[in-house]
């Protein structure tokens, strides 16, 4: 059915302007980047420095959303299973490190953790330091990745019938065993696309992270700060080389994301 | 095993949904449950799971005091009307569940539960349907799948919701033979809930009556249908005709206080009036109705009347729209009121 009319004209306009908005940036940034060659592309991305980033990108992005598949399931559980007062607020408050200026998110981890910090003073007198360690890129993505596993699993636990619990209790399954084998694989894709998101998004994230780490190069240094340090430089070819990764990096986890969407669908039908 | 109620009242905040109910159910029994929705029959229910539990009162299992034992120690099995499937599983995985979350000193071998898996399979038609998920089955065939889960338990007690609610009237009329039929070869005490007086009658050993949480009356399908206690019960074991009024020597008399309740099929009609046809009527509309003709009627005064006569007999009326008939009630009841009647349907 087509409500719209000129079918073609809507369809051209729409193609021009995702080819002029996300096509065409996209594609100066990989002819920049190819007027390397191979060898030099290698070059780069074994450079130790983006190594190190890539491989704290990767650890800190995995852990964070690890935290968050764990915390964002129990999360979502309360809020839907339970009433309570305040758990509208606590609703809306899962969102907030999501609506949140990163950067405003950053200042304010930077100030809890730092040695004279809320966190950072008894963390410190445990003899735990988080500001400017690689554990500090692990908070900040944990904070801001918080909503994605919550906000995939919630309507799929509204969703749950609560007759399968009770035929699971009158067939003589305890609340464990409920969980593990009715609930919990039930929730598997929706644990999954949320993981995945907050996954793909800790990649890329750049403000909360960069005043509470610190960007020591080697140590508390993430990908996006190293792009930003290579055009600081003006080494803007290389700078380009380690997007070109990120880029890569990014297609990965979309398709990833997709063929979960797509599993999930599947096991809903 | 033998269930016992002992005034058992629960009350959702202002709504009470039971009200101080005793029932006794015998072992090996089957009973039905029969009420209006909200009539709280389903609770009843559920309070005898355990997935509930009451206010006030207790249930025993065989003279077991059964308050504060858990849904899942209770060893009932319950088939809810939307079957409750554990849709990631195959049709054999769900029925072997209640097995395999025994713990390890009570839990059968493997080997075991395939074969007492693949036996319930068998007794519920569904041999072929093992490695098939729920989503690929009928509702009569997913109703059936639920009934072999909870028959795996080999439950003492089994408790049916609205078991054919959801499911059309001829698969209905099947699953009911065949709940029957199970239930003479397993012989497990069963309680089904059911709005449908039809589906009571037909299956069940003993019907209760339920009606704003208590108990109308409870008996004999032939009993409760023969001797309804009251209106009520009358009005809903079928369609009937309610009038407000006393019968007496063949003729009505308009009354206030009393309610006469009359099925369609004890209406009787005539071309010409005699004592037995004592009553005037017009017909409005004549339709078939599976084995017999119903024929609306037309009062005097335009208050209708529904009957229920033989294709015979509707042949030799001949009867078309418009045309003036007599009519007399072969059988009916008179009820005092005040009673638990809902607005009555037709009104002299």
């Amino acid at each position: 059915m087509r409500v719209l009319p000129g079918f073609g004209l809507s369809l051209g306009i729409t193609l021009a302007w995702l080819g002029v908005i996300v096509l065409l940036p996209l594609a100066a940034m990989c002819a920049k980047a190819l007027g390397l060659s191979w060898d030099e592309l290698w070059r780069v991305w074994s450079e130790p420095r983006v190594l190190a980033a890539l491989q704290l990108s990767l650890l800190a992005a995995a852990l964070a959303a690890a935290i968050n598949l764990i915390t964002g399931l129990l999360l979502a559980w309360v809020l839907v299973r339970y009433r309570f007062p305040g758990r509208q607020l606590a609703d809306a408050l899962v969102d907030l490190p999501f609506a949140l200026p990163t950067a405003v998110a950053g200042i304010a981890l930077t100030a809890l953790y730092a040695k004279t910090g809320w966190y950072g003073e008894p963390l410190a007198g445990l003899g735990i330091s988080v500001a400017f360690t690689p554990l500090a890129v692990v908070v900040a993505l944990t904070f801001v990745t918080l909503p994605f596993v919550v906000r995939t699993v919630q309507p799929v636990i509204e969703a749950l019938p609560v007759e399968i619990e009770e035929a699971a209790a009158s067939l003589g399954a305890s609340r464990w065993q409920t969980f593990r084998r009715v609930i919990l694989p039930e929730l598997i894709p929706a644990l999954a696309t949320g993981f995945a998101l907050a996954f793909a998004r800790g990649l890329g994230e750049f403000g909360s992270v960069v005043f509470v780490s610190g960007n020591i190069p080697l140590k508390t240094e993430i990908l996006p700060v190293v792009i930003i340090g290579k055009l600081d430089q003006y080494r803007i070819q290389e700078a380009t080389a380690v997007a070109l990764l990120m880029l890569v990096l990014s297609f990965i986890m979309l398709t990833v994301i997709g063929l979960l969407q797509r599993w999930a669908q599947r096991r809903a039908a | 095993m033998s269930i016992t109620i002992e005034g058992v009242s629960k009350r959702f905040g202002a709504f009470t949904a039971i009200d101080r109910l005793s029932l006794e159910i015998a072992s090996g029994e089957l009973v039905a449950l029969l009420g209006p929705s909200g009539s709280g029959k389903t609770t009843l229910l559920r309070i005898i799971a355990g997935l509930e539990q009451p206010d006030e009162g207790r249930v025993l299992f065989t003279g077991r005091d059964q308050t504060g034992v858990s849904a899942k120690d209770r060893g009932v099995g319950f088939v809810f009307q939307h079957y409750a499937l554990f849709r990631h599983m195959t049709v054999a995985e769900n029925v072997a569940f209640g097995l395999r979350v025994r713990p390890r000193a009570t839990r059968p071998p493997a080997s075991e539960i395939r074969t007492r898996v693949e036996h319930l399979l068998k007794m519920v038609h569904l041999e072929w349907a093992g490695d098939r998920f729920p989503h690929q089955l009928s509702g009569g065939q997913r109703q059936r799948v639920a009934l072999a889960r909870a028959l795996a338990v080999e439950p003492k007690v089994l408790l049916l919701d609205e078991p054919f609610g959801a499911l059309d009237a001829k698969v209905r009329a099947e699953l009911r033979r065949w709940l029957r039929d199970l239930h003479d070869a397993t012989g497990v005490t069963t309680v089904f809930v059911t709005h449908d007086q039809e589906e009571a009658l037909e299956v069940a050993d003993r019907v209760v009556i339920i009606n704003r949480g208590r108990i109308e009356q409870a008996g004999t399908p032939d009993e409760v249908y023969a001797h309804p206690a009251n209106a009520f019960v009358h009005q809903f074991l079928g369609t009937v005709n309610v009038f407000r009024g006393r019968v007496q020597g063949g003729s009505l008399i308009v009354g206030e206080g009393d309610i006469t309740v009359v099925r369609p099929h004890d209406i009787a009609i005539a071309r010409a009036r005699d004592e037995r046809h004592p009553l005037a009527a017009r017909v409005r509309q004549c339709g078939i109705a599976g084995a017999l003709v119903r024929v609306d009627l037309a009062l005097d005064d335009g208050r209708r009347a529904e009957a229920l006569i033989t294709h015979q007999r509707a042949r030799e009326l001949a009867l078309q729209p418009g045309e003036a008939v007599w009519i007399g009630f072969d059988e009916f009841r008179t009820y005092a009121a005040p009673s638990p009647v809902a607005e009555p349907e037709y009104i002299i």
